[in-house]
């Protein structure tokens, strides 16, 4: 397997304002984002050949590429949805990438959508899964909850130990997301302020868990060679990794509830292809699903930015803030953001494109000189993971 | 010789004092705790967890039919036995049938079962009988009243208490009883419905028996029978000549409060759990006439027993802590829902697992040994394809392996929902669900539990069951 390095560009990027937009429909979020990438990619919507269309939240029966289509009146091409849980942003992009590299099309779209807030509840609903019975009752943060109460045990920490932990995360995720405009939540918070909010999925607590918010965010996709035709700074893709695993943790015989399969491999997939041996090292930034505390805290130590066990001793020396060494969720991440599903992917890139181009709105959140960045989603119960690397030269 | 081989009781682990209720009515209290379902149990699940608890050490898989008797049902139409007998795992060539809207349905349930096995149609009979009434706020009935259950084994083999006889009669009165679409039982003037109903009623069916098989009341051993309060016990005992202080079966009224159709057979079990070779056993019921058995225990009643004692079942419990928690839970005011469940309830799906959904079936490798819930067709370890043998989970101990503390699943009077990932048996079968019958900051990582079944939530017109996690109480037996 060569895999697909330096073989295609994004060469235009757009990212709606994430929150409560009560105001905006689907369409009008599709609208945003696309005309925002068509404008930093000079190009005009005709250009584009083919369309992959992240979306989530649908009637049972499905919706198709219509949104896309609909919204953006896409003429006759392909609209092609992506639906993988939270990595759907992720997975659109990475098939249009494909389909770019494999010669089937010159310049294709990238578009993730959700509207979260049509629901009439502020989470993402009780119940999951396509079973009447198994899941009556899971949630999304019950579902991290295991996680945080098995991680907790296993390494020795005290529910306080452990918890203000995850609470250091936050506080560095919101410090983030206090600088980004486009965020959902601009508000700094304490160690304190975590762990006196109320607890939603013990021990998880409100701060501990990311936002429900509409959002979307949009990619331009052509191949390495005609990307310099359209900017000077095009951003290569130089891997990706995708993995399910086979049963849902929560049935998996033996499963550890501390490490995710797919978060371990997905990752490795993508550093193999990317030529990438000491990620701790060669990456200038990440961006990771921190859909929950504990989430990121896993990603440090299944990504290889942290040894097992040790995600805390990088937590307390600040290894991941914008001032050390990786920062990670330079953005304010999912936290600051919130997870309207399918366009989060996206979404995440959309800040490894910026800040590789040099580009971050604000020049106190620029990362200096950053040549690799990385973005990721986790989705699922969890079971599914996909990862993208990004480079602002070619080699 | 025909007779009862096997007992077992059930009371739910909730109670509610009788001051909590009397206090908000500004009424007399009529002192002690009452029992009460939890909100996800019924008169199924009720019977489920007396049947199981009866069978231990029974010959399971030669149960060839199963009575079941209640005046709650949860279906008008539909065989609540049908359900009960998949989720004890009977096989499926056996008999069932509902007995349902008389106090008698239990002891009616026990002499069909009786006559089953006499008459050579069946040789072991389950009879489970199970209730959860409601008296109308303010009224005596919502204190006296109780929920429970009580199975028994009926068989010519292992007979503890072999029976002897009956007397029944049959009387027309609108003395209590529910309209089809009542939710709370009516009654007519105390003084009528209990003299000339339960009094009178009860003394011509013991009378009678006693009559029809020459024995004096001095000859009983011990008299079991359910009463509507403590005082008429008393009164019905002392004009039957019987004496109060030995010759007579605790109500449970003090503790558990009256079962409606479970409580005759509850109360056959509480007096089993004591009894002593030769005894003689009356056991009488009130409910549109009466009917009277009499048993004779055996020598069989020394061995050891394997069941949760209802000794046991009355000490360990949680107190429910106010009246508004007993409304909610029975259903009486409404909650504000938890978020909305994003599940599509299917008939046809519960139906084509129900081996690992109701019968709680997980599958073990032929090959490897892996065992997995629910049942899966390639095996997760070697991939072998289609070759696993089926394994009942539900009746295994296990230790919990995480959990959470859920505020989002639930709903505005049970706002925590323990999810819990256990491993059950030697094999460590991992099972994900929720925690019932529990105090939440109880719950630890390695903390024992079993299994039990009960509804989990109602979509589409149709309630449906799956299993729970609950904290291992007194699961052995102390007899």
């Amino acid at each position: 397997m060569s895999g697909i390095k330096d073989k295609v560009a994004i060469i235009g990027m757009g990212c709606t304002k994430f929150g409560e937009l009560w105001d905006k429909g689907t369409e009008d979020l599709a609208i945003e984002a696309a005309y925002e990438a068509f404008e930093d990619a000079g190009i005009g919507k005709e250009e584009i050949q083919a369309c992959w269309l992240s979306t989530v939240m649908a009637p049972p029966i499905g919706v198709s590429g219509t949104i896309a289509a609909d919204s953006l009146k896409l003429r006759n091409i392909p609209v092609i949805r992506n639906e993988n849980w939270c990595t759907s942003g992720h997975i659109a992009l990475i098939e249009a990438c494909l389909a770019v590299a494999s010669g089937a099309y010159d310049i294709v779209m990238a578009l993730g959508v959700e509207k979260l807030k049509d629901t009439g509840y502020p989470g993402l609903g009780t119940g999951r899964g396509m079973h009447p019975v198994y899941e009556a009752r899971r949630t999304s943060p019950g579902s991290f909850g295991l996680i945080a109460q098995r991680y907790f045990k296993t390494y020795g920490l005290s529910d306080e130990e452990g918890k203000i932990t995850l609470a250091k995360i936050e506080v560095k995720n919101h410090d983030n997301g206090s600088l980004c405009p486009k965020a959902h939540f601009h508000n700094k918070i304490t160690v304190e302020t975590v762990l006196n909010a109320p607890i939603i999925a013990w021990p998880l607590g409100l701060y501990d868990c990311c936002g429900n918010s509409d959002g979307a965010a949009c990619a331009i996709i052509t191949s390495a060679e005609r990307a310099r035709s359209f900017r000077d700074d095009p951003i290569y893709l130089k891997g990706f990794g995708i993995s399910t695993d086979a049963m849902m943790p929560h049935f998996r015989p033996g499963f550890s509830w501390i490490s995710f399969d797919s978060l371990v491999t997905s990752s490795h997939k993508a550093y193999e292809m990317a030529g990438i041996k000491n990620p701790r090292e060669e990456l200038d930034l990440a961006e990771v699903h921190d859909c929950f505390s504990i989430t990121e805290l896993l990603i440090y130590e299944d990504f290889g930015f942290s040894e097992r066990g040790k995600a805390k001793e990088d937590i307390d020396s600040g290894f991941f803030t914008r001032e050390g060494k990786l920062p990670v969720n330079i953005d304010g991440g999912l936290k600051c953001f919130g997870h309207p599903i399918g366009a989060s992917g996206l979404r995440m890139t959309y800040e490894v494109y910026k800040q590789l181009q040099g580009k971050a709105e604000l020049p106190e959140r620029q990362i200096k000189n950053p040549r690799l960045g990385l973005s990721h989603t986790f989705g699922g119960p969890p079971q599914i993971s996909a990862v993208a690397i990004f480079g602002n030269e070619k080699g | 010789m025909t007779g009862i081989s096997f007992f077992g009781g059930y009371i739910p682990v909730y109670r509610l004092k009788r001051d909590v209720i009397a206090d908000i009515w500004g009424r007399h209290s009529l002192g002690g705790e009452r029992s009460v379902a939890n909100n996800d149990e019924d008169a199924i699940t009720m019977a489920v967890e007396a049947s199981r608890n009866c069978l231990k050490g029974a010959p399971t898989a030669e149960i060839d039919a199963l009575l079941f008797g209640t005046t709650s049902s949860v279906f008008k139409e539909k065989m609540n036995a049908a359900l009960i007998s998949a989720a004890i795992d009977l096989k499926e060539n056996i008999s069932t049938l509902d007995f349902t809207n008389s106090l008698r349905s239990g002891t009616g349930a026990l002499m069909a079962a009786l006559d089953k096995v006499k008459s050579g149609s069946a040789k072991n009979v389950l009879v489970t009988c199970s209730d959860c009434r409601l008296g109308y706020p303010r009224s005596d009935e919502e204190q006296l009243f109780g929920d429970g259950a009580a199975a028994l084994v009926v068989s010519d083999e292992n007979v503890v208490a072999t029976f002897e006889g009956h007397y029944c009669v049959s009387n027309e009165m609108m003395d209590v009883w529910r309209n089809s679409n009542d939710t709370f039982v009516r009654t007519w003037e105390k003084r009528f419905i209990l003299g000339e109903g339960y009094i009178n009623n009860m003394k011509r069916a013991i009378k009678g028996l006693l009559k029809k098989y020459g024995l004096e009341p001095k000859d009983i051993s011990k008299a079991i029978f359910p009463a509507p309060d403590s005082r008429s016990h008393k009164r019905l005992a002392s004009q039957l000549g019987f004496d109060l202080k030995t010759q007579v079966q605790d109500t449970l009224l003090s503790k558990v409060g009256h079962c409606g159709a479970a409580h005759a057979l509850l109360m056959l079990v509480g007096a089993l759990e004591d009894a002593r070779p030769g005894e003689r056993l009356l056991l009488a019921c009130y409910g549109d006439g009466a009917d009277a058995m009499l048993f004779t225990v055996t020598d069989a009643i020394e061995r050891k027993m394997l069941q949760y004692t209802l000794r046991a079942q009355l000490e360990e419990k949680l107190m429910l802590p106010s009246y508004a928690r007993f409304l909610s839970y029975k259903g009486l005011v409404e909650t504000v829902p938890g978020e909305p469940f994003r599940l599509m309830p299917s008939a046809t799906v519960t139906w084509r697992d129900r081996k690992s959904i109701i019968r709680c079936h997980g599958s073990r490798c032929n090959s490897c040994g892996l065992t997995t819930f629910p049942m899966q067709r390639i095996c997760y370890n070697c991939g072998s394809k289609d070759d696993f043998t089926e394994v009942r989970i539900a009746d295994l101990e296990g230790l919990v392996y995480t959990f959470t503390l859920d505020n989002l699943a639930g709903r505005s009077d049970d706002p925590v929902v323990p999810q819990i990932i256990a491993e059950f048996g030697g094999s460590k079968v991992r099972f994900y669900g929720m925690m019932t019958d529990c105090d939440p900051e109880e719950i630890k990582v390695g903390m024992p539990v079993r299994l039990v079944f009960r509804w989990i939530y109602e979509g589409a017109g149709m309630p449906n069951y799956f299993w729970k996690c609950s904290p291992m109480r007194n699961g052995g037996n102390d007899l």
